[in-house]
């Protein structure tokens, strides 16, 4: 029987995964991916707390759809920005894209 | 006598300076109406100053005793501003404003044509409002200001012609103005330290309550001495007293008035009148009496013996006025205040007509080179007669007023057993009087008697060493009577001033009138002390007779044989060599110098260097940072985020 510790620790996996992709590749396509994966390691994490720790309240529940929203609109914008810097720069390689350093 | 009038005394002046400084972007640089505003306010001042003895002389106390007013308050300290006019300050303003009004009469006609007419007047004006506030000033804090001011106008006044086209004339007026500044500064770091330490030591900057601190002994042993010792350092610089005196001669580059107002009458007097001021600080202490005995007399004829050689007019007289300062430190050290001031007094008189006479000789000669004058008693009959009378009263015979201010500076040497080898200074006084007599003849002989040796076209031969054919005439002429006005006017207090201080009552105000107005003390007189001195001015005389007119004895020929003497004496006991090449070229610029360029160096620069490369290799590591990769600052925010909750998990 699967406990809390197990969803937790699934949790934390997958979002280490998440930040390892999103901090060391240099495709944005693969970055937002990544983010994903962040958000939904977040949403494991919620459901099993809420699953829980407070199984009559749904404020977990409410809180993972508010996330899935956001995601998608997330994503769409993100996606947006990418398409814009495709055309400026022919590339989605993010290294690239470091004209305001100091 | 309102307090107002009397703070108007130096304020005219002061008022003339800002004035003249106002209207110089309007007028041109030679405006005559400089003189004008500087004459009229000094003629001003002096009438008031007239009007400020009168009311002290009709004052039973001899002071009109204002009271000090509240300038600066800072916490318990309270700087006060005052003035005080008493015997002593009434005396000084007379005799400060009198020779002032002269001397600015005779420069408008010295200076005519002067491409800095209006800014020597400016000078002039500011010399004597600061000369007129230090004699005034009730407390230290405010003497010291005016102190200084006057050490500022004197550097501006010897340096006059040291830039512009002027200094390719007189190429030694800058080194002669910066040599005065920092001679008499060397004097008055000790004066700053001694008016610090009269604070620590009492409390108190006024004048007044010092006195009264020390009159009742709450301020009494080895921290008086070091107070008095502090305040004639001060005096010594200022007053050109040996081992300061070396600025003095060289101060005679400023234009020739100047001489005669500050480096005769006024300021170089300023140093007597601070220790008369400060008189019960040094009555105190029995060994700050005898360092000013001595120092006093040793310079009165050390100065004395330089002057006997000297082939330059104005120098001789420079010497001379070193020398009769330091009797008037002897009769200070001896106690004698009231003859000090008598001496001050009837020396600024006679001793501004020298060197107003020397430079009317110099209008004429265009030189101040004695061995190439010679003569001039007939084209300038005025200049001779004044000349003369002021010289004789500086020798001090009867019955000039030199004669009464020498014998009771004399008398006072001789009575006067407090201080250690009170009769050693007595016998070096009346040495140094006979040489008075011999420079003076001297300079009188070399100057108008014998003939004419051709001015500064002579000299201008004898420098470029070209054959010395016989030299062109020129028209010698007698100076302007605005020039000569001045020296008449100066001849009458010459030879009359002494009535103020006679030993018997002629004229009903009583015997030693002025000495007794200035100390509330009679003097005595002794015909003896007044022969032996005669004696020893006469047989100087002589000597100079001998010498210069009748050719006894050859000067050149006496020069040989004491050459070792001479030669001493021409380098004027190479004490300005010792200053220049030994203590400045050596211990200045080589030690201190060598030790500052290597502290500098080492040290200073090093930490200096230490501090900029730590900041800048420091400022490396957020440069390279900062690199425009939103991945790495991402993972620098994720790392930090891990080490604060590793923190808390372990320290929280």
């Amino acid at each position: 029987m699967a406990g809390l510790e197990h969803y937790l620790i699934l949790s934390g996996i997958i979002f280490s995964i998440g930040l390892v992709g999103a901090l060391t590749k240099r495709n944005i396509i693969t970055i937002l991916m990544s983010v994903e994966l962040m958000f939904n390691a977040v949403n494991i994490a919620f459901i099993a707390m809420t699953r829980f720790v407070t199984p009559t309240l749904l404020t977990g529940h409410i809180f993972v759809l508010f996330i899935i929203t956001v995601a998608a609109g997330n994503l769409a914008l993100g996606l947006a920005i990418v398409i814009a810097i495709f055309r400026n720069r022919e590339s989605v390689d993010i290294t690239t894209a470091a004209s305001m350093k100091g | 006598m309102p307090e107002f009038a009397s703070w108007l005394i130096f304020l005219l002046p002061l008022l003339s300076f800002v004035l003249i400084v106002g209207l110089r972007p309007f007028v041109g640089a030679e405006w005559r109406g400089a003189g004008v505003i500087t004459i009229v306010s000094i003629l001003a001042a002096f009438a008031l100053a007239l009007t400020a003895l009168a009311a002290t002389i009709g004052n039973d106390a001899h002071d009109l005793g204002y009271r000090p007013h509240d300038w600066l308050t800072i916490g318990p300290l309270v700087i006060r501003v005052g003035l005080v006019m008493d015997s002593l300050t009434a005396v000084m303003v007379v005799v400060v404003t009198g020779v002032s009004l002269l001397v600015q009469i005779y420069s408008t006609e010295y200076m005519r044509g002067d491409k800095g007419y209006v800014r020597y007047f400016a000078y002039m004006s500011l010399f004597t409002a600061s000369m007129l506030g230090l004699v005034m000033a009730s407390n230290l804090v405010f003497l010291y200001m005016f102190w200084e001011l006057v050490g500022l106008s004197s550097y501006l006044l010897i340096g006059f012609w040291g830039q512009g086209k002027a200094a390719e004339e007189h190429p030694r007026a800058g080194d002669a103005a910066k040599k005065a500044f920092i001679v008499t500064r060397l004097g008055d770091v000790g004066f700053l330290a001694a008016i610090v330490w009269a604070y620590v030591a009492t409390g108190t900057l006024e004048i007044a309550e010092i006195h009264a601190m020390v009159a009742a002994g709450a301020f009494a042993g080895v921290g008086v001495t070091w107070l008095a010792l502090g305040i004639f350092a001060g005096a010594v610089g200022k007053s050109g007293q040996f081992p300061l005196h070396v600025w003095l001669p060289d101060a005679m580059e400023g234009p020739t008035p100047v001489s005669a107002l500050i480096h005769a009458a006024t300021m170089v007097a300023a140093g007597v009148f601070l220790v008369a001021r400060l008189f019960p600080i040094f009555e105190a202490s029995e060994g700050a009496m005898t360092t000013v005995a001595w120092i006093g007399g040793g310079t009165a004829i050390f100065a004395a013996s330089m002057a006997l050689v000297s082939n330059d007019i104005k120098r001789v007289l420079a010497y001379s006025t070193i020398s009769q300062l330091g009797y008037m430190m002897l009769a200070l050290g001896m106690g004698a205040v009231g003859p000090a001031i008598f001496h001050l007094v009837v020396h600024a008189f006679f001793k501004a007509l020298l060197f107003m006479g020397a430079g009317s000789v110099h209008h004429t000669a265009h030189t101040y080179d004695m061995r190439f004058m010679g003569g001039l008693r007939r084209p300038m009959p005025w200049t001779f007669a004044t000349m003369l009378v002021a010289g004789v009263a500086l020798i001090g015979v009867f019955p000039l007023s030199g004669f009464w201010s020498k014998d009771s500076v004399l008398h006072a040497a001789s009575i006067n057993g407090l201080i250690g080898g009170a009769e050693a200074l007595y016998w070096i006084a009346v040495l140094a009087a006979g040489l008075t007599g011999f420079y003076v003849f001297r300079m009188l002989f070399m100057t108008f008697a014998g003939e004419y040796r051709g001015g500064a076209e002579a000299e201008a031969t004898a420098e470029s060493g070209a054959a010395a054919g016989p030299p062109p005439r020129r028209r010698l002429h007698e100076s302007p009577w605005i020039m000569v006005a001045p020296l008449a006017v100066l001849a009458v207090p010459v030879l009359f001033a002494g009535l103020a201080d006679l030993p018997w009552d002629l004229f009903g105000f009583g015997a030693f009138a002025m000495t007794g107005f200035l100390t509330g003390h009679v003097e005595t007189f002794s015909t003896s002390v007044a022969a032996v001195s005669s004696a020893a001015g006469a047989l100087g005389i002589v000597v100079a007779y001998s010498m210069y007119v009748q050719g006894l004895l050859s000067p050149s020929v006496l020069g040989q044989r004491l050459r070792p003497l001479h030669t001493l004496l021409v380098n004027r006991y190479y004490l300005d060599h010792l200053y220049e090449g030994v203590v400045v070229r050596h211990v200045l610029i080589r030690v201190l110098g060598l030790t500052a360029e290597v502290i500098e160096g080492q040290f200073i620069e090093r930490a200096v260097n230490g501090v900029a490369l730590i900041g800048r290799n420091v400022g490396r590591i957020p440069v390279a940072m900062q690199n425009g990769q939103v991945q790495a600052y991402g993972a620098m925010i994720s790392i930090g985020i891990v080490l604060i909750l590793a923190g808390f998990w372990i320290w929280g």
